[in-house]
């Protein structure tokens, strides 16, 4: 059964008014079926983050219609239908990993201390569990900060540029971990990039948007059939869709 | 003298090497801390003690030497003397300046940071405070000490504790509020994400990121506390309290005497100044101060 998570109907955002008015997105029309991987990809300032940080209800749209299964984003976030991963891994120095991961079950009141171990075997950082974050590198840390944005077994995951600070080795790495945790759990994940071989390979549609105002240019279906591993990434099926994600990116700055 | 600054070069080094770079390397298990930190910790301590020695050897050698009148600069070894033969009065001097000093360290401290929470719960609180707070901070607060006198009781130690109250104050108050605030807006954001209560913000991220600003203000008011309950009573009050004792044995020309009392209350700066140490790796154990090599 697919049902749709995300809906967006002509969703605009602005910033500011008057001289620092920022039309930052605009008529965004949207919508994420369960089980998906939706990549957003786009030159910086394209609004692709802002649009994921209006799913959060991080920020509220100006104009349009966004629900998130099936309710407002207020909603859905006070429900907390979502877990949310940024670019920091955001972690609380003062925690060890294990009470990381245990600060949204805390917050929420959910008395359920036994999935915390079981996110950190999620992500194969189960021996890790009482050490301080500064403890880990900084691919670790982001495991853990999915740890965390999984524990309360959410719907959706939101994340925004999640390894734009890893190295490229670490980075298909966590590409790998991201295909294997949403196969075993099957959240629907919207993933923010602008990697365009990660978004490829991570994701079953990529959503290629443009610059001033942010609009979606294009969708692509990625048609590669999962699992994805390391061959994926030598596959010509794999290059063309690279290519043609590319060439939308570029027909952009026409 | 013999001091090899390579040698602590070396040590530094070593430290990095097996405790701060694998901390960072990889996906390798990284270090923890080190059964031999306690010693690290000790060894760390030996040039100042080394260097402290010296210091008392090349004082009283140059007394010696140079046949100085005690009443110019006694002995090291003159004052540890009197310090002992006199040590039942200057510590029930030192116990009274000792009490004011706490009392004052207490009491501005809880009002600093009470007046924290406030600033951040009430936000016209803030606006209207700060800037009052922060040009009250430059009033020279001594100047206030023969004032409190003349509010209480002439031997009441409630003055001397109020002056040091009011130093105590403004750093405690300033630096909490700051720790407060400035709290990293991801993690604030990441709370928004979970619906969390401002209540839950404040337990879960605002106070563990304040600790490290206000022990930062508590190592400074510590030793402030004791300073400012002499300096208070000098200016009167009972004649039991080091400001009295040593101004008393000065006038006397008793200076080794005098210098016994200042010992002392070197003596109780350090206590105060090693009690916040403690509470301070007591309550957060997990700061950045603590990991590799000891910043302080």
């Amino acid at each position: 059964m697919s049902s749709l998570i995300v809906d967006a109907r002509g969703v605009g955002k602005i910033f500011g008014s008057g001289e620092a008015r920022v039309e930052a997105l605009k008529g965004i029309d949207l919508s994420v079926d369960s089980g998906e991987f939706i990549s957003l990809i786009g030159p910086s300032g394209c609004g692709k983050s802002t649009l994921l940080r209006l799913i959060a209800d991080l920020a509220t749209p100006t104009s349009g219609s966004l629900s998130v299964n099936a309710k407002t984003p207020h909603e859905a976030r006070v429900d907390q239908d979502y877990g949310i991963v940024f670019q920091k891994a955001t972690l609380l120095d003062w925690r060890t990993v294990t009470k990381n991961v245990e600060l949204p079950l805390e917050i929420m009141d959910l008395d359920d201390t036994s999935t915390a171990g079981e996110m950190l075997d999620l992500v194969q950082l189960g021996e890790f569990a009482d050490h301080y974050p500064w403890q880990l590198s900084g691919g670790m840390q982001q495991r853990v900060a999915i740890a965390r944005a999984l524990v309360f077994k959410p719907s959706l995951l939101l994340m925004d540029e999640p390894f734009g600070a890893l190295d490229e080795m670490t980075r298909e790495l966590m590409q790998q971990e991201v295909l294997r945790i949403w196969r075993e759990t099957g959240t629907t994940i919207i993933f923010v990039t602008h990697s365009i071989p990660e978004a490829v390979f991570l994701s079953s549609r990529v959503v290629v948007m443009s610059r001033r105002p942010g609009r979606i240019a294009g969708v692509i279906e990625t048609d590669l059939s999962y699992p994805r591993d390391e061959d994926t990434r030598e596959s010509p099926a794999y290059y063309t869709k690279v290519t043609e994600v590319r060439e939308a990116l570029r027909r952009l700055e026409h | 003298m013999t001091f090899d600054p390579s040698e602590r070069d070396a040590e530094i080094l070593e430290t990095k090497d097996t405790d701060f770079v694998t901390a960072f390397e990889g996906d390798t298990p990284a270090g923890t801390r080190t059964p031999s930190a306690l010693r690290h910790r000790v060894k760390n301590l030996i040039p100042a003690g080394i260097s402290f020695l010296v210091v008392m050897a090349l004082w009283e050698g140059a007394i010696r030497v140079f046949d100085v009148e005690a009443f110019i600069l006694p002995a090291p070894s003159l004052i540890i003397e009197r310090f002992i033969a006199t040590s039942d009065v200057v510590w029930g001097a030192g116990w009274n300046t000792f009490l004011e000093a706490a009392g004052g360290l207490i009491g501005g401290t809880m009002l600093g940071v009470g007046v924290a929470f406030a600033t951040i719960r009430w936000a016209p609180v803030r606006e209207g405070l700060m800037p009052v707070a922060v040009a009250a901070n430059s009033v020279p607060i001594i100047a206030l000490a023969p004032i409190a006198n003349g509010m209480f009781s002439i031997t009441s130690p409630v003055p001397k504790m109020a002056v040091v109250g009011v130093v105590v104050f403004f750093p405690v108050m300033i630096n909490t509020t700051r720790g407060l605030l400035e709290v990293d807006a991801d993690e604030l954001e990441l709370m928004r994400s979970y619906a969390a209560t401002p209540r839950e913000v404040m337990r879960r991220v605002r106070v563990p990121h304040a600790l490290p600003y206000f022990f930062s203000a508590m190592k400074v008011v510590a030793v402030l506390s004791i300073v400012f309950a002499i300096v208070a009573e000098y200016f009167g009050g009972s004649q039991d309290v080091l400001g009295q004792y040593i101004l008393n044995k000065a006038s006397l020309f008793v200076f080794p005497d005098a210098w016994a009392g200042i010992l002392v209350a070197s003596i109780l700066g350090v206590v105060l100044y090693a009690a916040v140490l403690l509470a301070e790796r007591l309550v957060m154990p997990w700061h950045v101060s603590f990991r590799a090599v000891d910043a302080s």
